[in-house]
């Protein structure tokens, strides 16, 4: 028998995805360990990096580094395939279905912020449908509406802000390939 | 300050329109004010209507017997049922209006109301 050796070809698009990822996974960790006062009430700071991603690379980057983020996120905290990352899993699919949609905003009126808001919102959105469908079929769920919502508004802001100032701060250049 | 400046004019307007769907989420979601009142049915009929302050309890009879229903301030619930599901018992507290705890066997109905009517649906 001959051994097979299979070579995968590793292009810079790949690296960039990886070390992206990387990024938003430490933010995920970073997040994690923020207490918060309601379970599903969280700064998404991983979020600054889709949006970053999203500017610069456009959106089937910002795609791959958000669904790296999820999976390599849950198995680092421990809740791969647990109600936690089905829930993170559908509101990173919405969220990323809205930026699909809003990233064709004109530029001039509408920064990251917008899309920021607009994706938290998204992500809350479907979050609670799928907990109303699956984890917890009873309408209680929506009494949580009004906390998440104006959660998504603060935090959606912020994030947006953050990722607004990233952008101005940082050169555009894509940067030069690490071995 | 230098982080206004990041705004743009649109992005103003999604925050506003956030703002105004958070402050509708507020009275959509959070209808019918606070629990104030249990009214207790026995057969359709009201059998009591109580104030949700004080703490007390209740025996409604039925066809099958006793039910014993417990007040406290600010919720209610069915504490024992002769009834063979226990359907009402375990539903727990009741604390917000429209809620409500039917223990269909024994004809009696545990429902927590507030300052205004809660319809639990709409038909067209």
């Amino acid at each position: 028998m001959t051994p097979s050796v299979i070579k995968l070809k590793v292009t810079d698009e790949d690296r960039r995805i990886a070390w992206l990822a990387t990024a938003a996974v430490g933010l995920s960790l970073v997040d994690a360990a923020i207490p918060s006062p309601l379970p599903g009430v969280k700064p998404g700071l991983a979020n600054i990096v889709t949006l970053v991603v999203l500017a610069r690379y456009g959106w089937a980057t910002a795609v791959w580094v958000s669904g790296l983020r999820v999976l390599a996120g849950s198995l680092l905290l421990g809740y791969f395939l647990a109600p936690g990352f089905f829930l993170s899993l559908t509101g990173t699919v919405f969220s990323l279905a809205t930026l699909g949609l809003t990233r064709h905003l004109p530029a001039r009126w509408f920064g990251p912020v917008s899309l920021s808001i607009f994706a938290a919102f998204a992500h809350i959105g479907g979050q609670l449908l799928l907990a109303r469908l699956w984890l917890i079929p009873h309408d209680g769920v929506f009494l949580l509406t009004p906390v998440f919502s104006a959660a998504a508004l603060v935090f959606g802001t912020i994030n947006g802000l953050i990722a607004t100032k990233l952008l101005n701060e940082l050169p555009s250049q894509p940067e030069p390939a690490r071995a | 300050m230098a982080w206004l400046a990041l705004i743009k004019p649109g992005d103003w307007l999604v925050i506003l329109l956030g703002t105004l769907v958070v402050g509708i989420s507020f009275p959509l979601f959070w209808q019918g004010g606070l629990a104030e009142r249990a009214v207790v049915r026995q057969n359709g009929q009201i059998f009591a209507d109580l104030d949700l302050r004080a703490k007390r309890q209740l025996e409604v009879p039925g066809p099958l017997g006793q039910t014993l229903i417990a007040i406290e301030p600010g919720r209610a619930r069915v504490v024992s049922d002769p009834g063979p599901r226990q359907y009402c018992v375990r539903q727990g507290w009741l604390m917000r209006p429209g809620e409500i705890a039917i223990c269909a066997p024994n004809r009696v109905s545990l429902q927590i109301t507030g300052r205004t009517k809660v319809y639990d649906s709409i038909s067209y």
